[in-house]
């Protein structure tokens, strides 16, 4: 009973949470290592991207319920996202035409894109405020929870209750159907395949007539769907803040360069490797240990490895020890 | 126009600004940016150390600010000796374990072969060392915290001079960056931009959340000051006198003199580091670094060690970076962790040396001031400009309000716009390299 | 005579706003022939491919294909006019598998590249076998192949080849030169440059000596094999 107790603990505090956050990194990273594959740069501007777009679906969402148009029990915002990707689509390419095709023109070197992507990322910052406000938003509505804590317990007479929200729940079936919708693109599809080529040997699929202008606007339209549908779920299972999404860069870079950047499946590896380390680091294994040890050996303190401040700290430990051991990432990307 | 007189009338420009400032506004106003823009000049200075003449990097330039502030703190903070009591030679000797738990683990993965025994005798090492560090140092922690939380709670500083906060505000900062340049450096350029990120803001968890240290967001105040307090130079007679000879109200008076104070001091460092700077990049070790920096392969097979020099220089200017963080919580007499924030910082000082030239020590300084100059400027604009376009609309219009409201982020829309602007058609900035 | 099917003439030219590396370079090819450039290192024989194929200002002199004047296309265009170009590195996609590499050269088919896919199997069977494996865990000999077929499915009347046989043994290098001459016999000119000048003139329809960018010799294969000249200076005796 106890080891069932320790189980259901560790489901609910640990394994359900850090699912529901690897999948929100895990597409992050993969809009990360996309730009980096095709157009060979870090987009500093990523985070605040993922704001935008989440600050497009929040607009239409309220605007949805002021108008009373719902698809309960499910979040309104998933109405809205379609409006959210096409926003962010409209602003990416925008941006593509106005400030990175200049550089690509000239040939530039990756870091002047980055310098370039850091002043995009100061006006979309600036504009997500803007409009928005800096402050802390909620926009999440319909059914909080997928199973209730109260109802597991009655359901199995455990002590412990497992409790899993509607977000949790909504982030991991989006996450596969938006993963999978994303591989067969890549893997099947002749638009896919010439991405590819395009990220494997520039030069060759130039020769092979492959179009970098179409590959690179797919790219910004793809980016535009993932970035928005990450900021989303991460929104609706947190809350919506323009300064967390930028803080967010850099658990979603570390996702992207554990993984390989540059490659697809390691985005996806390395979100949940991250949000894995992340949670089990910084959560209190009282809870757990209490059923598992000997009433002796009761742990006294919270057995907390690392405050939650520190979470970041994780993503960073991590990345140094990839970057010292194995800088090409789990699954070898285009690094060095 | 050649190459002095365009540097000249630019420098004469920015003189305009400030003074016109004081006219216009105030000459309080006035010599708050010739202040900030000082220690701005200094904080471009350190980044175009790294990316004007280096070509790398740094995405973390807060970080390094806040370890310059935390400087401050350490040293010139008065020591509270009852919180030592409670725990203070528990937290240096759980760090003590700390830092030998990680020098233990990286001379075993040294030392042992590769494979298992490695893996998990390095695992074992740590474990160990962290329950221990654990055991003395949280207990510590929790007995200084709480000791007068509401006032102290922490073990305070040594109690020195603050000037000599300032060489040491760069110690912290050189010595952060040379972790973070083993790491990330000799890697892909992005990577040191990310590892720069990551660092930065756990430096600034660190200052947040570690009370015993700096007191967390509970902020440090009244750290000590350089110069005379205002309220010491109105009880001085002779001050008031001569502040009446020149026809001042002792108030104004006080004021002025602390800032003026601090300006000369300000410029002292400035002229210092520009002199060194300057020395330094025209010095053969300044040649080879824009070598490397233009063509690195080259340099690489001329036998040059590109990883080490850029090492020694990604050093140098984080310290330098450090020294400027140091001087401007000496200004502010606070440490605030919550105010380090990564675009008034780490972004804006990008600006300032895109913007002044990269790679010219005099642009950076000048992009520094200029800079500084419309940061502080852009948000009344901003208002003013809201307040023009909105006036056609009602006083309790949603939209007016909310655009008033609003201005204030007007200067990072600015500022991004500004940056990208001479980025496409002023890439070497206005004072380009020769 | 009449003007062969691909002909670089008289091209003089060089990289971007570089020094002239051609001076007055001269290569062609007829319809179904192979045609080999060798020379010393440094001679322009790449180079002088390169020219043909649009990768390098062509300053005075012309290239012409089946007659018409394609000196002011770019690569791209070439590709569409009917020529193939399979670089001397670089020349696959590693990260994607024998089969997308295939389909890649097709890109710019909008038809059913099916039946080409099939001749290409039949002329590379190791392809067939190896299809649903990424490209880059092929051997050195295989991933020519793959390179090759890549150029020929876009059905090329002219295949450029730079060095095909770079760093793969003796025994590869015969079978990949057995493989080329199929491909000619299949009414493809080749163009080629070779390191290997010996046993590439020996399928050589046609061969030019290049010497700093200049044309040192031209002649038959056979003739060039026979001319003392060439032995003593390019083939070593």
């Amino acid at each position: 009973m106890d080891f069932l107790n320790a189980i259901v603990a560790l489901s609910n505090f640990v394994i359900i949470p850090a699912v529901a956050y690897g999948s929100q990194l895990a597409i992050g990273a993969l809009g990360v290592t996309l730009i980096y594959g095709i157009l060979r740069f870090s987009n500093f501007a990523h985070g605040d991207t993922m704001a935008f777009g989440t600050m497009v679906v929040i607009l239409f969402t309220w605007w949805f319920q002021s108008m009373g148009i719902s698809i309960a029990p499910l979040p309104t915002a998933l109405l809205a996202l379609p409006f959210g990707i096409l926003f962010t689509a409209l602003l990416l390419v925008g941006t593509d035409r106005v400030v990175y095709r200049f550089y690509r023109r000239q040939k530039s070197v990756p870091v002047i894109y980055l310098i370039v992507s850091l002043g995009v990322m100061f006006i979309l910052n600036g504009l997500v405020r803007f409009i928005i406000g800096p402050g802390d938003q909620r926009f999440a509505d319909g059914a909080r929870f997928l199973i209730k804590a109260r109802d597991f317990k009655e359901m199995t007479g455990l002590k412990e209750g497992l409790a899993i929200k509607s977000s949790q729940g909504i982030t991991v079936i989006t996450a596969v159907i938006v993963v999978a919708l994303l591989f067969w693109f890549l893997n099947k599809t002749r638009t896919g395949k010439s991405m590819r080529a395009f990220s494997d040997n520039e030069d060759l699929a130039l020769l092979s007539g492959i179009n970098p202008e179409r590959v690179v606007l797919i790219t910004w339209l793809i980016v535009a769907a993932l970035a928005t549908v990450a900021g989303t779920l991460y929104g609706l299972d947190k809350s919506f803040k323009p300064f967390t999404y930028f803080q967010l860069l850099l658990p979603i870079f570390a996702s992207a360069i554990v993984g390989g950047l540059g490659s697809p499946i390691g985005a996806i590896a390395g979100g949940f490797v991250i949000a894995f380390s992340e949670v089990t680091i910084t959560y209190a294994w009282k809870k757990v240990l209490t059923y598992l040890m000997p009433d002796a050996l009761d742990p006294s303190g919270l057995v907390q490895l690392l405050a939650t401040e520190y979470k970041f700290a994780v993503s960073f430990v991590i990345l140094v020890i990839v970057l010292l051991f194995r800088p090409t990432g789990l699954f070898k990307g285009k690094a060095l | 126009m050649s190459d002095q007189t365009k540097t000249f009338s630019l420098f004469a420009l920015v003189a305009v600004l400030i003074i016109g400032t004081g006219f216009v506004q105030s000459w309080n106003s006035a010599l708050f940016i010739l202040n900030m823009g000082l220690i701005s000049a200094i904080m471009s200075l350190g980044v175009n150390l790294q990316w004007g003449i280096a070509g790398l990097l740094n995405v973390g330039v807060m970080g390094f600010v806040a370890l310059g502030g935390l400087a401050t703190v350490l040293i010139s903070m008065k020591p509270d000796p009852e919180a030592w009591a409670a725990g203070g030679p528990s937290i240096l000797l759980g760090l003590l374990i700390g830092a030998a738990t990680i020098g233990a683990s990286i001379f075993a993965s040294r030392k042992i072969a590769k494979g298992w025994p490695r893996i998990l005798g390095v695992l074992a090492i740590l474990l160990f060392g962290f329950v221990l560090y654990r055991l003395t140092f949280i207990p510590a922690v929790k007995a200084v915290e709480a000791v007068n939380p509401a006032t102290s709670g922490y073990l305070g500083g040594l109690g020195l001079p603050i000037l000599i906060a300032w060489p040491v505000g760069g110690l912290l900062a050189a010595g952060a960056a040379w972790v973070i340049g083993k790491t990330a450096l000799g890697l892909r350029s992005d990577y040191l931009a990310i590892a720069t990120l990551g660092i930065s803001e756990i430096i600034i968890a660190v200052l947040k959340n570690e009370d015993w240290m700096s007191r967390g967001v509970k902020n440090v105040i009244g750290i000590p000051r350089p110069l005379p307090y205002e309220i010491d130079l109105q009880n001085d007679p002779s001050f008031v006198e001569r502040a009446a000879n020149i026809g001042l109200d002792p108030t104004t008076a006080s004021t002025l003199y602390v800032k003026i104070g601090y300006a000369l001091l300000f410029t002292i460092v400035l002229i210092a580091l520009l002199w060194l700077s300057q020395k330094a990049l025209n010095s053969p070790w300044g040649r080879m670094m824009r070598a490397i920096r233009d063509n690195e392969t080259a340099a690489r097979a001329m036998g040059k060690n590109v990883t080490a020099r850029h090492l020694q220089i990604f050093i140098l200017g984080s310290a330098i970076v450090g020294i400027a963080g140091a001087m401007m919580t000496t200004l502010d007499a606070q440490l605030t962790p919550a105010s380090y924030q990564p675009l008034r910082f780490t972004f804006l000082v990008w600006v300032m040396v895109i913007v002044g030239g990269s790679g010219n020590n005099l642009g950076a300084v000048l992009g520094g001031f200029i800079v500084w100059f419309l940061w502080v400027q852009v948000e009344p604009i901003g208002l003013w400009l809201m307040q023009v376009i909105t006036a056609p609309l009602a006083e309790d219009n949603a939209l007016r309000t909310h655009l008033i409201e609003s201005a204030a982020h007007m200067r990072l829309l600015t500022m991004g716009l500004f940056l990208l602007i001479m980025l496409r058609f002023s890439p070497r900035g206005l004072l380009p390299e020769k | 005579m009449a003007e062969p099917f691909l002909i670089g003439d008289t091209m003089t030219g060089g990289y971007g706003k570089g020094p002239d590396i051609l001076h007055e370079c001269t290569v062609a090819v007829d319809k179904g022939e192979i045609a080999v450039i060798v020379g010393p290192n440094g001679a322009g024989k790449s180079t002088a491919m390169k020219a043909v194929f649009g990768m390098l200002d062509v300053r005075s002199g012309a290239v012409r294909l089946n007659g018409q004047d394609i000196t002011k296309l770019s690569p791209q265009d070439r590709v569409l006019q009917g020529m193939g170009f399979v670089p001397q590195t670089h020349n696959i996609f590693t990260s994607m598998t024998v089969e997308e590499n295939l389909e890649m050269g097709a890109f710019i088919r909008r038809d059913d590249f099916a039946d080409t896919m099939e001749q290409v199997y039949d002329l590379f069977p190791i392809l067939k076998e190896k299809r649903d494996q990424h490209a880059g865990e092929l051997s050195g000999g295989q991933r020519q192949q793959v390179a090759v077929g890549r150029a020929l499915m876009t059905q090329p009347s002219v295949l450029m080849l730079d060095e095909p046989t770079a760093g793969v043994s003796p025994i590869v290098m015969d079978e990949l030169f057995d493989r080329i001459i199929e491909v000619a016999r299949t009414g493809i000119s080749i163009l080629m440059v070779e390191q290997n000048a010996r046993q590439a003139l020996e399928i050589a329809d046609k061969g030019y000596v290049l010497v700093q960018g200049r044309n040192a010799y031209t002649g038959t294969g056979k003739e060039l094999l026979a001319d003392p000249e060439v032995r003593k200076s390019f083939l070593g005796g």
